[in-house]
């Protein structure tokens, strides 16, 4: 553990040494803030005290972000030879995997914070559900785990951020869209199984205010193989044929 | 801490890459891999470090093994990759104290250690700048502190010099020597002049394999058995000389160095001096010797005839 922060740490101080960070976090507050408070059916179209608008344009728009901030961590550390200097040190692939996985959750944690005032803005405009809201976090949060792990796993398998960046998008397409349109499509275990794989409804579950533990075991499970396989995709120097 | 490397292979698909290598460095000993490039030096020293699995062999450090206490013995590694593999966006400070959190250092020794190793290595000036805006020799600096800092028992530096000036390879040479009269040090290079001023001993790879074992005066003995001759002939003309030169019993290869003085570059069968037959053909056709001195082989030759073929 003590490794893994070490490791985030560096992480953190390359988001926010570089412009990565800003451009991330301003990027994030324009575009939410923008269909949020400005655009078609912007708060006060809707004429309700809910951030439901925000809670869907931050869903989509993390969707994207989070492999452009994944997709350099472990594909450029391949492309400079850096992961291998780091991998003689007394350190593991899973403290390196772990460490990365904490500084992007903590970067998208920042960026969360940052929205708050949109909370306590509508929290004054008018009866706010305030339990809703927190949910909705919390499965914005959920979300971006489960992603952020898909993206470094992503980055574990190349050393091209682009095809990186692809194939983060490309899984989390599936698990955005494609199993749930399987589902509606099949029938039987197969539209159950595909059902359950769908992240977007374990999504709507926690972001309507229903934090079940089936949901968070679904979140956690997905963050923890995806990390997983990270962690398989950086030890493959080790396969010996 | 002896590094004891017994029967290592790797391969890389079919090929192998490094091919049943044994060897073993003591304490106090400073080893040279030379090698033409691609013979397995850095496979080799790699393995040393735990950054792979191979596929047969062991790698023991201090008695234990890199495959099963792997943890345990990078502790005591210091590792210079030979590409500058280092974090180019950050400061030159930083990363150093980045690696030194990541070798277990005390919290407390830290900025100390740092301090000193900036000192050794020549950094002062250039701590505060990202490592991306040094130059080639000052990354190699920055690259041997992270190796040094934490003050490990067994180093392996992968090229050292390259990218060095004059005047700091002969600093780093001394570093290396003084690091060396009590580590376990390994150093490859493909500059052969390098290996002879810093290494106690040789060892020259070829295609995976080990060719030649020993102290520089130790490997240049095992090429004496061919003389190299300089052989100035006068009295005649330079290519009807050549020619009965070549024609010699005892003489493998002529090489005509200098056509205007008729200088010639001669080397002998094995065993067998031909200072007796170059006279006597002077004799024959009432030539006169200007010149026959031998030459002193060096390390330049003894790495191309075990490499060559």
């Amino acid at each position: 553990m003590k490794k893994s922060w070490i490791i985030a740490k560096r992480e953190l101080s390359v988001f926010f040494d570089s412009l990565i960070a800003y451009i991330i976090i301003v990027a994030f507050l324009g575009f939410t803030g923008f269909f949020t408070w400005l655009y078609g059916s912007n708060i006060f179209f809707v004429g309700q005290a809910s951030l439901d608008t925000f809670f869907s344009i931050a869903y989509w728009t993390l969707f994207f972000f989070i492999p452009a901030i994944t997709m350099r961590m472990l594909a450029e550390e391949k492309r400079s030879g850096t992961i291998e200097l780091l991998l003689t040190k007394p350190v593991t692939d899973w403290q390196i995997v772990s460490g990365k996985f904490m500084a992007t959750l903590i970067l998208i944690l920042v960026t969360l914070v940052l929205t708050l005032p949109y909370y306590f803005t509508v929290w004054n405009l008018g009866p706010i559900d305030h339990g809703v809201v927190w949910s909705g976090y919390l499965g914005l949060l959920l979300m971006s785990a489960a992603y952020i792990s898909i993206g470094l796993f992503a980055s574990s398998l190349t050393s091209n951020q682009l095809v990186a960046f692809l194939l983060a998008l490309f899984i989390g397409i599936f698990f955005h869209i494609i199993f749930e349109i399987l589902a509606q499509s099949m029938s039987g275990n197969l539209a159950d199984l595909f059902g359950y794989l769908n992240l977007s409804s374990h999504y709507d579950a926690i972001s309507r205010g229903v934090v079940d533990t089936k949901d968070l075991i679904y979140f956690l499970s997905l963050t923890f193989i995806g990390l997983v396989l990270a962690e398989f995709g950086l030890a493959k120097r080790n396969i010996v044929e | 801490m002896d590094i004891v490397v017994e029967n290592l292979t790797k391969s890389y698909g079919q090929q192998k890459a490094v091919d049943d290598i044994s060897f073993r460095v003591r304490p106090g000993e400073i080893l040279g891999f030379l090698g033409p490039n691609g013979a397995g030096k850095t496979t080799t020293m790699k393995a040393i470090t735990g950054l792979f699995a191979f596929n047969a062999g062991n790698i023991r450090i201090g008695g234990k093994s890199i495959v099963g206490e792997a943890d345990e013995v990078k502790k005591h590694i210091g590792y210079l990759p030979e590409d500058h593999a280092l974090y180019t966006e950050m400061p030159v400070i930083d990363y150093l104290r980045f690696i030194a959190e990541i070798e277990d250092i005390e919290k407390a020794r830290i900025s100390e250690r740092i301090r000193e190793i900036i000192r050794t290595t020549g950094l002062q000036d250039e701590k505060h700048k990202k490592i991306g805006e040094l130059s080639k020799g000052y990354q190699q600096r920055v690259g041997l502190a992270q190796a040094l800092i934490h003050d490990p028992e067994v180093l392996i530096l992968d090229e050292p010099t390259t990218g060095l000036d004059p005047n700091q390879i002969v600093e780093i040479r001394e570093l290396i020597k003084r690091i060396g009269k009590e580590k376990t040090v390994i150093l490859s290079s493909h500059i052969l002049a390098e290996v002879e001023a810093t290494c106690d001993r040789i060892m020259i790879i070829n295609k995976g394999k080990i060719v030649a074992d020993g102290t520089a005066q130790e490997l240049q003995n095992r090429a004496k058995g061919q003389q190299v001759l300089n052989v100035g002939i006068a009295g005649g003309e330079p290519d009807q000389i050549y020619n009965e030169l070549k024609n010699l019993e005892n003489v493998e290869m002529v090489d005509l160095s200098d056509k205007e003085n008729a200088l010639f570059e001669v080397r002998s069968v094995d065993q067998h001096p031909p200072s007796k037959d170059i006279f006597d053909m002077c004799v024959r056709n009432s030539w006169y010797i200007t010149q026959l001195t031998p030459v002193e082989t060096r390390l330049e030759d003894v790495f191309r005839q075990l490499t060559m073929n």
